[in-house]
């Protein structure tokens, strides 16, 4: 019987209704009284030095208030990258500095140099154009080639830095050699190179920001579309403007997807505040979806050289990897962490594999900034991986189950750590395959292919088999390997007078659904309803001090903290029960919502405690403070490690290279699950976004830096044709070990393990096709892409 | 500056608009309907679709002065008369059809004319109809089960099929 209520259950999301009646409150469905319009004025050259910006004429315009450049913002301080990468050298990345504004070069198109505040939307954009008219950039070569940009001492993204690198990063450098060796040794290598292409995040809501500053106490207020409003609010205040941290609140109201493009903070946040405060009034700005486009932080963009070394039957012996990593014109705050962390440590897979090496150089280029997008590292090392043990099976002509099963780490190795040095806890990644396999009826492939074939398609099937880290993990680790913050986070759970709760959380919901699962926890941890229970997100006037929603956190770290919140609640509820029961606190029970005397029928509700904490005349308040709130901070002993199966059918059009996706099954092992319904829905939206990135998307920047994929007329979105319908199954679970609420994330699941899948099968139906030299083709696997590989 | 005069969501309403001044922006700005959202700047989301005289009409496109005397129907309209979810509504939540909710007024108002011109539509009529919209956070799974759902057919058993 499926539960109907609590931790288990499906229960329908209660945000839904406000979304379905359209009553969300967005950034941009706020009115301000008094508020004033931003526009900004962007490079239209990929590469430039301001040489004058006249702004007389603009700030003379009808209902212009302001007028702001680079120049305004010269002293105040960057944007700073969250994570120090040290080269293989040990030399420091080299990190130039972010500024709200650019000044005196831009680097990018839609490198924002300029703002202008007016009385209306019109007005801004009218004088905005006319400043761009009148600001004079002598353009310089673009930048765009990673593998050109490299040692080009001439012509450099920033001027202090000869050879635009940002650093040369080897993990784990003391292995190299033994790696080196061990391929040179081998049997059989494989080598694949591959690009990873560079996707925009394309959250359907743009950013937004309303800045508003209060002469009265000088306090600031930021309502911004942030997957983290407590991280920006530390950006804002301790590294741009030098706010006070205690003056600054940051509201990330309702906001519409994220993917990572929200984790960061922004110069137009920067700008919306100093321009409040400039004015006294308050100052919105929404972006259109162009400037989305060329300003937004993208993601992946990696090209790689993967080898995998192995004897003829097909154990692995080494993986040696190879990647330049784009990071754009400026340093996004997780930058740096993206194309090392977040993918060098998971460069051994679930595979028991001796020797892992892998080197990364990340690039400046005049292009957008790159950071993480949904999965961030982790769907670049799958993708990597998958499509490298893909190309070996077919070298060596041998089954990609039977070679994922002879490698996989086995139940009885866990804990296992990997030679890139992280500690698996626990999974069972023979049991996700399995299941697999099953649902995807395996053995029935070869009927369906002949099938397919008397249609005179090409049927293929592709296997993917990944890991994630995730629910990032312990501070005193992460701060070793160059973290700028801790990665721990928050909940307070306050006990309200008349019983029902209010839960103020570091974790911000922008379409996970915690106003409904998270009081589904403290429901059936607390033994009281689901509708008494309401979370309090995204203010940080509001909430602890967390670290937000992003790497498939929200549960098995801020959700995690609020079990432990919670616990505090119980055994404070413990003593007071004691007390009002005459009884001793270790005889008190607590179980559906009352705490009782064991062995008694005494006892005494969750209300009536509550209700004695804040009207405490019968309380030992000699020795127990008054009141029922507490607050936890969380900060995990280890990752979470999520892993899973995924096959992709699809059917190839060999006459015009089109692909179909006939069929796509994910066995995952998320560990528990407090939500079915809910982890079902994220990974469909992790497979819809990976099977956008195989066979649709990319970014395509021109050789003079313009971005030629600027607007959904260009840049190929995933529409509801391209997808079938998903199954999914996460029955195989292996309980986190480390968390009490044995939770792993399933956020980015479905975003890492379906390219490889995807673009396995295309291989696949090629193969079998008889396209037998077809043994690779970059993503997007477009028709056009398929038709060359097939006909090249 | 023009003064228009529509009736939205069954009641009259006017306003002075400029010439260039879209729907989409009459509705948000002028009606403080904010349900009605505005993803792009191409036409090509769908995240602001209503009904101008029945028919879905993704209202960035289209001027306020181009519809005046129209009737014109927002998500905001689209709930029973005793405030409760109108099916299409329903069916959404019941299957889980949004996450961020920023699609999902046009995908509401979009999957409503598609039922009333087809009332039984195949899973393919659905995902073709639906083009015009774009769901980043779905993966379309549960709102094609959902329009499914609304139309009266067994969303589950076809989605398994
Ligand atoms: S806002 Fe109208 S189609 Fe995107
Ligand atoms: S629910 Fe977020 S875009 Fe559709």
């Amino acid at each position: 019987m499926p539960k109907d209520h609590g931790i288990g259950a499906s229960t329908k999301r209660r945000e839904d209704v406000r979304f379905l009646t359209g009553k969300g409150v967005y950034t941009d469905d706020m009115r301000v009284y008094g508020q004033t319009y931003a526009v900004f004025v962007r490079s239209q050259v990929a590469h430039g030095r301001i040489k004058s910006i006249n702004t007389g004429n603009a700030a003379a315009m009808p209902g212009v208030l302001a007028v702001f450049t680079g120049e305004d913002f010269k002293d105040v301080g960057g944007n700073p990258a969250g994570w120090l990468i040290k080269s293989r050298n040990g030399e420091a990345m080299r990190e130039p500095k972010r500024p709200v504004l650019a000044h005196s070069k831009v680097r990018h198109v839609g490198d924002a140099y300029a703002a202008v505040i007016a009385e209306t939307y019109a007005q801004a954009k009218d004088a905005a154009q006319q400043l761009a008219d009148d600001t004079e950039i002598e353009e310089l070569p673009a930048i765009v080639d990673m593998a050109a940009a490299l040692g080009n001492t001439s012509n450099r993204v920033h001027d202090e830095i000869p050879d635009n690198q940002c650093y040369d990063w080897g993990w784990i450098e003391d292995n190299r050699a033994a790696v080196d060796a061990a391929i040179k040794a081998a049997p059989h290598v494989t080598t694949l190179e591959l690009v990873n292409n560079r996707l925009v995040p394309n959250a359907m809501e743009p950013r937004a920001s309303i800045g508003e500053y209060f002469p009265g106490t000088g306090d600031y207020k930021l309502t911004t579309t942030s997957q983290n409003p407590h991280l920006t609010r530390l950006l804002v205040a301790a590294f741009v403007l030098g706010i006070p941290e205690n003056k600054l609140t940051v509201v990330a109201p309702d906001v519409g997807g994220g993917f990572g493009s929200k984790i960061y903070h922004y110069g137009e946040e920067a700008l919306v505040l100093a321009a409040a405060k400039k004015l006294c009034r308050p100052v919105r700005w929404t972006a259109e979806r162009s400037e989305s486009f060329l300003s937004d932080a993208h993601g992946r963009d990696h090209v790689t050289k993967i080898e995998l070394a192995s004897d003829l039957e097909g154990n692995f012996i080494a993986f040696r990897t190879e990647t330049m990593a784009n990071v754009g014109a400026y340093l996004s705050n997780f930058a740096t962490v993206t194309p090392t962390f977040l993918h060098g440590t998971l460069m051994a897979g679930p595979y028991k594999v001796p020797h892992v090496y892998v080197n990364v150089k990340t690039v400046f280029t005049n292009t957008a900034p790159v950071d993480a997008y949904r999965g961030a590292g982790r769907p670049e090392a799958t993708y990597s991986l998958e499509r490298v043990v893909d190309k070996m099976c077919r070298e060596l002509n041998l089954d990609p189950f039977e070679v994922r099963r002879k490698n996989f780490i086995t139940t009885d190795m866990f804990p296992y750590t990997t030679p890139v040095a992280l500690a698996y806890d626990t999974g069972n990644y023979h049991a996700t395959l399995d299941k697999v396999m099953e649902m995807a009826d395996v053995a029935g492939f070869e009927k369906r292919r002949a099938e397919s074939a008397k249609r005179g398609k090409l049927r293929g099937m592709g296997l993917s088999t990944w890991i994630e880290a995730c629910g990032i993990a312990p501070s005193h680790l992460v701060g070793i390997l160059g973290a700028r913050v801790g990665l721990y986070d928050a909940a307070t759970v306050r006990v309200n007078a008349t019983g029902n709760i209010s839960v103020m959380v570091g974790a911000h919901s922008h379409g996970q659904g915690h106003e409904t699962v998270f009081p589904q926890i403290v429901a059936s941890k607390l033994g009281v309803p689901e509708s008494s229970v309401e979370i309090v997100h995204g203010d940080t006037s509001k909430i602890p001090f967390g670290m937000g929603s992003y790497g498939s956190r929200s549960l098995a770290v801020c959700g995690v903290a609020m079990d432990k919140a919670l616990d505090k609640i119980v055994a404070k509820g413990k003593k007071i029960a004691a007390h009002m029961l005459e009884a001793s606190e270790d005889d008190i029970t607590f179980e559906d919502g009352r705490f009782s005397v064991a062995g008694t029928d005494k006892a005494k509700t969750f209300g009536e405690i509550a209700f004695s904490a804040y009207v405490p005349h019968n309380y030992p308040l000699e020795t127990l403070e008054p009141g029922l709130e507490e607050t936890a901070f969380y900060d995990p002993a280890n990752f979470t490690y999520p892993a899973g199966a995924y096959i992709c059918e699809a059917e190839v059009d060999a006459e015009t290279g089109k692909v179909d996706i006939l069929a796509f099954y994910c066995a995952d092992d998320f560990g528990n699950i407090m939500n079915p319904m809910i982890v079902e829905g994220q990974v469909h939206g992790g497979v819809g976004q990976g099977i956008g990135q195989a066979l649709v998307e990319n970014t395509y920047y021109d050789s003079n830096g313009q971005l030629l994929t600027g607007s959904y007329m260009d840049y190929a979105m995933p529409r509801a044709t391209d997808v079938p319908f998903y199954t999914v199954d996460y029955s195989c679970q292996t309980p986190c070990t480390h968390n009490p609420l044995g939770v792993k994330g399933c956020g980015e699941a479905g975003a890492i393990g379906s390219p490889p899948a995807v673009v396995n099968a295309v291989i696949d139906a090629l193969q079998r096709g008889g396209h037998t030299h077809v043994t690779h083709i970059d993503m997007p696997v477009s028709p056009s892409r398929v038709w060359s590989a097939i006909n090249g | 500056m023009t003064k228009v005069a529509m009736t939205v969501n069954g009641k009259a309403v006017s306003g002075e608009v400029e010439g260039r001044t879209l729907l989409s922006a009459f509705l948000r700005e002028g009606q403080g309907l904010t349900g009605t959202h505005v993803g792009c700047d191409t036409s090509q989301c769908g995240a602001c679709v209503v009904h101008v005289d029945g028919k879905a009409v993704k209202s960035c496109t289209v001027f306020a002065a181009d519809v005046a005397g129209s009737s014109v129907k927002t998500i905001e309209g689209m709930a029973n008369a005793d405030g409760s979810l109108g099916v299409i509504q329903q069916a959404f939540q019941d299957h889980h059809g949004l996450q961020c909710g920023f699609c999902t007024p046009g995908m509401v108002m979009s999957s409503a004319a598609l039922l009333a011109e087809n009332p039984k539509p195949s899973e393919q009529e659905i995902r073709e109809y639906l083009e015009g919209n774009i769901c980043r956070c779905t993966g379309y799974h549960n709102i094609v089960k959902a329009v499914l759902a609304a139309s009266g057919q067994d969303a589950n058993a076809i989605a398994a099929e």
